[in-house]
């Protein structure tokens, strides 16, 4: 054990920047939420106090409940957002291992056709698409919003397991084809594993602009029916703008089903990157 | 050489869904917008007009004004993103990455809350902390005895951009950190060993060994951050709404995008003109993308452990 590493200065610093940054990333998410809790009066009065027994109010929450069917939203958003990220991790990770493993003409050609996406803003052919959906009847489906972000996240997901796949040892591959282990079976079974890290950091990295997207939501499946979390907070904040209550109450609702569920996902994700970074 | 190889048919069944999904949805309506911007839209239908509406773009005094503004306070909006946002996520992920660091998960969920938001609440949140009206801002900063120091940024000229900047880096930070964090941790053992029993040690460990190491990474995370901050769209448009106020001094080619292509008060929707801006975006970011793949990471050195 060295001296350095151990130094109890040098771990102080290190917790001083962390706390010190973590301060910083929590703060108004909790300045929010305290407030969400109070009457009109404190919220201005003093806006960095906890709720007291005297400030306390839930009128917030009461008008927003009232008003929009956050649960229905929710919903909405889980489902188009797990179905597009299983579809790309399982889609990308398969063209990820076609790119990187196999030599066959028109490789790079492919490798860059892909890579072409990431610097794609999707939006750019938002008319385009919108025309595809009318087209084929899915305006204002789920579906419709699964495709896009499918389509939105296979390249970023493809380059990125690629650049790891290509660190997956060749011999432990053709130790397997050795044992006659089939192309399918190199694949899920030696490669996939041992990617996994990746994958959940490329799932977090695919979920977010997904869960936040606030674009295609509103051309593609605006209908009460099809609205995601994201969207009705948007239009109720829109529609509440001076009620402050409201507007800190829609922000909170909005805000903690994401934390619950990345507080949830986020232990996947630990165990994930530690299962094969670490040792 | 013993005939043909036979087809390897498992390539093609790797290659196809992926392939197939982005073709239709993604690469197809592209090049039906980049041709929209050929052409001119009318009642009795379109017609073909070549690069006219790139003339208006940069010949129209109003229209270039508008582009050229749009771009220099994009370009601005990275050059925060690069020097704010990439230093500290990798700052945080060295610091994380530490083998015998506590509460390591704690700091590491905690500082990526930001980034699960979505932008609505983002520009949301940061208004009403930014506000006068509410005062949040200032009483914080009287904590330290800096009252004197707040303005209204978000309302302001010259500071609405960089506050706006920096909103986004609070947001993103910790994407680079993940990814610095993941590329940090893959480093063997064996390397560190044998810098520690060469006396090289913390700091300079970092800066000798680890950040040559993570390298791709990083040109991955630039990458990444100029293609972010180049569609960028949706903070400045729930923060400043679609006019990107004040006076457009934090309109960025997204928001210009949209007001062009939706129309805005008294501007009616132009989807050709809409459709040429995107395409001018989509060839800057082409040059960048480009000058990456081919002047940068081609440098790379890449190690297999």
């Amino acid at each position: 054990m060295s001296k350095a590493t151990s130094s109890p200065t040098r771990s102080i610093a290190a917790h001083g920047v962390l706390i010190l940054y973590t301060v910083i990333a929590l703060f108004p998410v909790i300045v929010i939420l305290i407030n969400s809790f109070k009457n009109r009066q404190a919220i201005f009065r003093s806006p960095l106090s906890l709720p007291g027994p005297e400030s306390f109010s839930l009128i917030g929450y009461q008008t927003v409940l009232k008003q929009g069917d956050f649960l229905l939203y929710f919903e909405n958003s889980l489902i188009v957002t797990v179905v597009s990220i299983v579809l790309v991790l399982l889609f990308g990770a398969m063209a990820a291992f076609a790119l990187s493993e196999y030599r066959f003409r028109g490789n790079t050609l492919m490798g860059l056709y892909l890579a072409l996406g990431i610097m794609i803003p999707i939006r750019l052919g938002t008319v385009a698409i919108l025309q595809l959906m009318v087209a084929s009847g899915l305006v204002n489906t789920l579906t419709s919003l699964i495709l896009v972000y499918t389509a939105q996240g296979l390249p970023l997901a493809v380059f990125i397991l690629s650049e790891f796949m290509k660190q997956v040892s060749d011999d432990l591959k053709n130790a397997g084809r050795i044992d006659g282990l089939s192309e399918y079976r190199i694949f899920f079974r030696l490669v996939l594993p041992l990617v996994r890290p990746s994958m959940a950091t490329v799932a977090v990295f695919t979920m977010i602009p997904i869960w936040n997207d606030l674009w295609f939501p509103l051309i593609l499946a605006p209908a009460e029916s099809t609205k995601t979390v994201t969207l009705g907070a948007q239009m109720f904040i829109g529609q509440f703008v001076t009620n402050w209550n409201a507007v800190l109450a829609a922000l909170s609702l909005a805000i903690l089903p994401v934390l619950i569920l990345y507080l949830i996902f986020s232990r996947q994700l630990i165990r994930g990157i530690t299962a094969g970074a670490v040792k | 050489m013993a005939g043909k190889k036979p087809i390897r048919w498992h390539i093609a069944v790797f290659l196809a869904p992926a392939v197939l999904i982005y073709t239709a949805i993604m690469i197809l309506p592209l090049f039906g917008t980049l041709e929209l911007s050929l052409f001119h839209s009318s009642p009795d239908g379109r017609t073909f007009v070549g690069l006219d509406n790139f003339r208006t773009l940069f010949g129209d005094p109003r229209w270039a004004a508008s582009f050229w503004n749009a771009l220099a306070n994009n370009t601005w909006f990275f050059i925060i993103h690069m020097l704010v946002q990439n230093p500290v996520g990798i700052l945080l992920a060295a610091l994380l990455s530490h083998p015998k660091l506590r509460f390591r998960a704690f700091y590491r969920t905690a500082i990526f809350v930001p980034t699960i938001l979505s932008f609505v609440i983002v520009g949301f949140v940061w208004k009403l902390i930014l506000s006068p009206l509410w005062g949040v801002a200032p009483s914080l900063l009287d904590l330290f005895g800096l009252k004197a120091l707040f303005s209204p940024w978000l309302g302001k000229e010259e500071y609405a951009l960089t506050a706006l900047g920096l909103v986004s880096v609070w947001q993103f930070v910790g994407i680079p950190m993940m990814l610095i964090y993941a590329a940090l941790l893959s480093i063997p053992d064996e390397i560190i060993e044998a810098a520690e029993i060469d006396g090289i040690t913390g700091v300079a460990q970092f800066w000798k060994i680890k950040l040559r190491l993570i390298l791709p990474s990083i040109g991955i995370i630039s990458i990444l951050t100029f293609v972010g901050n180049f569609n960028a769209f949706d903070l400045i448009y729930s923060a400043q709404g679609a006019l990107a106020g004040p006076n457009f001094s934090t309109d960025i080619l997204g928001t210009f995008l949209y007001r062009t292509f939706f129309g805005f008060q008294l501007q009616i929707g132009d989807p050709n003109m809409g459709a040429t801006i995107a395409s001018m975006m989509f060839f800057i970011i082409l040059v960048g993308v480009c000058l990456y793949l081919f002047a940068i990471q081609r440098r790379l050195r890449r190690y297999q452990f």
